[in-house]
């Protein structure tokens, strides 16, 4: 019988027949499961280019520097054309680290009051002037941030801020408006809706076992919901990471208020200072030569590198915790 | 047909149509010249309203200029990446050295003036050179310090922290601002110096004339210095600063004439160095230039010579570049004024037309005059 | 006694803890209120006529608007789409028609991963790779907004089929329909709505990118002038209009903003409401 003739295993996966001796028919569905292929490992091309680009624009930076670049504190693109990204990174941490301080308890509220505590339609609709808030681009942040916010925050918040607590060094110093506090202000706002939607979802998936078994046991609204949030503890900090992740890469917005001076570490929370976003936004298009490129191009490496690191950690713990939940839910 | 279709099939359409419309009206043009220019934001407002001119003249050339400060303007002169560039501190013979065969051309006279943010207090308060030295050394840290009293009787000054602001990238206004600052003080010559760059002992940087101006304007009782146009234009309050005969002048097109005017600076010819060119230094000492405002400075286009070193530059290119030039020395000066700049005295322009002349494109003489 | 006191205390924990989380419930949502405010009563004093019509002035000159920057926009963002859309649709085809293949598993992983990449390291991306070659361009800028696109038509496109029953894939095999067939035609036309809406989210966010553009194209002040030179950009306009000095020019960049807003804003409220449950 012809169909017991030998064919190789591969070819036969992909369902190649031979109709006779010499004619082979290839299906359709091959070329289009060969296309969808090409077309999603574009994707890992991407990102695999990327990375070989800015490696290798990083190259005469790296071959001039090192390691070092990450230490360096000087830069100096006229006279002495070095480098340094140490005080960008602290910029960066430093703001991101307010923007969290700031914005994580604020997400938790947000993303408890629209699971457990606000009415069903009463819920949707702020979850959906929340998810608004997330649309509006950076750049609006940014010009709201210098005209709207700066003003209110120097003339109403900052000096009273100085007035109780001056006597700290990081609360002293000569107010402007914009500065370090105010760029983890406006990040604040901004990481908020991903990280409340998140966080949201996370405790309404949470089984309503878990909180009939506390209720049970006579516990109030605030003790249900700290349950709650103890179940999805994994989700929560991978909430978090999220943004951390989206605070580290924002550049506009934040460019826009925080002054723009490289400088080691600032002297208050109300003086300026510098991200690595912030740097290559600026001056990407005004660097002449080689090295300069070559240095922001380094910049924007290990800004790629850290959100890489912090977006492939949260993914693997959403991976671990969609298995221990999946785990759960069978019982 | 399902809703979403109806509006987002529709909206598709028009932007799709629009923009062939626009691409269609455009490709049917000549092929547009665009001309790249890059470097000091101080003559930037003239420039840019002399782009936007000279394009209702010729359709088909797009002058772009780009203000990243006269430090980015000659390196990118240096790089040969631009077309032109433009810069308030002539090219130092390190410069010069390395982008030979340059030519300068002067292109406008304008004047650096010293802003402030002080809610209640108007343009008009006085300033020595002292005390904008001590003020930008960290010296002088108040509103309300005695020597800005001394010289300000009768004004109210308040009793704030003094916000002190200059430039964070390198700039020809500071090259100006700093030359003066080091005839006046002699501290300020030891600490920072003059140049396109130096390490300010205090204060907030901003980027370009306008981010200066910006900064000042969102930062109460703070400090800075730009371009006239700037404070005029954005309705900033300027101070008046004492110049060297001792009388307080106010910044205006008739004071930095008078200044252009005693400096009676010697202008060697365009392809010589000018590095030694400055009214600010003429008029340093000079205690007979009565009405001449101390902070005034020339504003210079620069070119290479021959302009084949260029990459992508043909002859069409270079002839335009150097034909609005010549217009922009001609009728581009009846601009001048309306943005405060002082329009180029005549023997100025003669010198330029001769400097245009030495324009060339593979040898030959673009410009006949 | 004591149960009662403790009782109590755990009582004043419940209604302080809820007073808390309705505060920051409001205080997250001032900055809403505030920027749509701001943005509509600064914005709205410069929209006129003129706007739609007018290119960039220079300094202190009256009138002028954005109609360049909105024909570069639109310019822009059509090309993204153009290459943007297709790669994103097939590649969400294959994730959810394949979605136990190796390749798939890795992908969607990385699919993830891109979306997370900050915008400002995608331009440079397209910087190193076009800029330097073609030079600061329409081209450039689109093909960075088309990488920002890309994840999330994937993903919402992923998920829009995976929705659509397996009874309707069945039937049609069934029939003896080839596999690629089904596909195109009958399971991308039961998930169209969540795909379109998914491309028009796509298409929101990235009219509002400005980082990415700012690096790959630059502040251009003329009209259209070809694909390989840079256009006018709405959100790049905000921004360099935002941090100048120039009066006219900042009321500009309030009045882009509030069409910016309109359009993201708009888009947005549009898709959530053609995406509700209708029962």
């Amino acid at each position: 019988m012809k169909n017991s003739r030998k064919i190789s295993p591969f070819l036969s996966r992909l369902s190649i027949k031979p109709v006779s001796h010499l004619k082979w028919k290839i299906r359709g569905d091959d070329i289009f499961k060969l296309v969808g292929a090409l077309f999603a490992s574009s994707i890992l091309l991407l990102i695999g280019l990327m990375i070989y680009e800015l490696t290798k624009g990083s190259r005469l930076s790296i071959q001039t520097f090192g390691f070092g670049f990450l230490l360096g504190t000087k830069w100096d693109p006229a006279i002495s054309r070095v480098f340094g990204a140490l005080p960008l990174i602290l910029g960066t941490v430093v703001t991101s680290a307010i923007a969290l301080l700031i914005g994580v308890p604020l997400s938790l509220g947000i993303g408890l009051a629209l699971s457990e505590y606000m009415p069903k339609k009463f819920g949707f609709a702020i979850s959906f002037l929340v998810e608004l808030l997330a649309a509006i681009p950076s750049v609006i942040y940014g010009l709201w941030g210098i005209f709207v916010l700066i003003p209110f925050l120097s003339d109403h918040v900052y000096l009273h801020l100085q007035k109780l607590f001056g006597f700290i060094p990081i609360f002293s110093g000569p107010i402007y408006g914009g500065g370090v506090l105010t760029g983890g202000i406006v990040l604040a706002i901004m990481i908020v809706p991903t990280v409340s939607s998140v966080m949201r979802d996370l405790f309404l998936a949470v089984p309503k076992s878990q909180r009939e078994a506390i209720i049970a046991l006579g516990a109030t609204k605030w003790e249900t919901a700290k349950t709650v949030i103890s179940y999805a503890r994994s989700g929560v900090i991978c909430a978090v990471i999220l943004g951390l992740g989206r605070a580290f890469g924002e550049t506009m917005a934040v460019t826009m208020v925080i002054g723009n001076k490289f400088q080691v570490w600032p002297s208050s929370l109300f003086d300026a200072w510098y991200t690595m976003s912030a740097i290559i936004a600026n001056e990407l298009l005004e660097a002449t030569y080689d090295l300069y490129v070559s240095a922001l191009m380094n910049v924007a490496l290990v800004l790629l590198f850290v959100t890489l690191v912090i977006n492939i950690l949260s993914r693997l713990i959403v991976w671990r915790t969609l298995k221990l939940v999946r785990g759960i839910a069978k019982e | 047909m399902r809703t979403i279709y109806k509006i987002a099939i529709p909206i598709l359409a028009v932007a799709i149509v629009a923009a062939s419309i626009f691409a269609y009206q455009y490709s049917s043009a000549t092929q547009p010249i665009t001309l790249n220019g890059a470097g000091a934001t101080f003559p930037f407002p003239l420039i840019d309203k002399w782009a936007s001119e000279y394009h209702k003249i010729k359709p088909n050339v797009q002058i772009n200029y780009q203000g990243i400060g006269s430090g980015g303007g000659i390196q990118q002169h240096t790089e040969k990446t631009v077309h032109f560039a433009a810069s308030d501190a002539p090219l130092t013979e390190t410069q010069a050295a390395n982008a030979p065969n340059t030519l300068h051309i002067p292109i406008t006279i304008g004047g650096v003036v010293p802003i402030y943010n002080i809610p209640g207090i108007a343009k008009g308060l006085k300033f020595t050179g002292e005390i904008l030295a001590d003020i930008y050394l960290g010296k002088v840290t108040k509103w309300n310090d005695p020597k800005l009293v001394s010289v300000n009787h009768g004004v109210d000054l308040p009793d704030q922290q003094i916000t002190v602001v200059h430039r964070s990238d390198g700039s020809g206004t500071t090259f100006i601002w700093t030359s003066y600052l080091s005839n006046v003080s002699p501290e300020w010559k030891e600490t920072a110096g003059r140049g396109t760059s130096v390490n300010w002992p205090v204060g907030l940087g901003g980027k370009g004339n306008d981010g200066v101006a910006a900064l000042v304007q969102q930062t109460t009782y703070s400090i800075g210095y730009v371009e006239f146009t700037y404070a005029k234009k954005n309705s900033l309050a300027y101070g008046y600063v004492q110049n060297a005969a001792g009388e307080f002048i106010e910044p205006s097109i008739e004071s930095f004439a008078k200044a252009a005017e005693y400096a009676a600076v010697t202008i060697p010819r365009g392809d010589e160095s000018w590095s030694r060119v400055s009214i600010v230094d003429s008029l340093a000492g000079n205690t007979q230039a009565r009405g001449a405002y101390p902070i005034t400075s020339f504003s210079y286009i620069l070119i290479y010579k021959e302009l084949n070193v260029l990459p992508n530059v043909n002859e069409a290119m270079a002839k335009a570049l150097v034909e609005f030039l010549w217009w922009a020395i001609h009728n581009g000066q009846n601009y001048a004024s309306d943005l405060y700049y002082v329009p180029l005295p005549s023997s100025v322009i003669a010198h330029n037309e001769a400097t245009i002349q030495l324009v060339t494109y593979n040898g030959q003489q673009l410009h006949k005059g | 006694m004591r149960k009662m006191d403790y009782y109590r205390f755990r009582l004043i924990k419940d209604y302080a803890a809820r007073f808390i989380v309705y505060l920051s419930l409001t205080v997250a949502l001032i900055p809403l209120f505030s920027i749509l405010y701001e943005v509509v009563q600064k914005g709205i004093s410069t929209i006129n006529i003129d706007f739609f019509v007018n290119p960039t002035p220079t300094v202190g000159e009256k009138g002028g608007g954005a109609a360049n920057a909105i024909q570069g926009t639109l310019i822009t963002i059509g090309l993204a789409s153009l290459i943007g859309i297709p790669i994103g649709l097939m590649s969400g085809v294959f994730l959810s028609e394949y979605s136990e293949h190796k390749l798939s598993v890795i992908v969607r992983f990385f699919n993830d991963v891109l979306s997370g990449i900050p915008s400002i390291v995608i331009g440079v991306f397209a910087y190193a790779l076009i800029v330097r070659s073609i030079g600061f361009s329409v081209i450039a800028a689109a093909f960075a907004l088309a990488i920002i696109m890309i994840p999330t038509v994937t993903r919402t496109t992923e998920e829009a089929l995976k929705l659509v029953p397996l009874s309707l894939r069945e039937a049609a095999i069934a029939l003896g329909v080839p596999r690629w067939k089904t596909i195109l035609t009958i399971v991308l036309r039961g998930a169209k709505k969540a795909v379109i809406t998914g491309i028009l989210l796509s298409i929101a966010k990235i009219s509002g990118e400005s980082a990415p553009v700012l690096v790959t194209m630059g502040y251009w002040r003329w009209w259209f002038a070809g694909l390989n030179r840079p256009a006018a950009n709405l959100a790049l306009n905000v921004f360099v209009f935002a941090v100048s000095p120039f009066e006219n020019w900042i009321a500009l960049a309030w009045g882009s903003a509030l069409v910016l807003i309109l359009l993201v804003l708009g888009i947005n409220i549009a898709v959530k409401i053609f995406t509700r449950e209708r029962y």
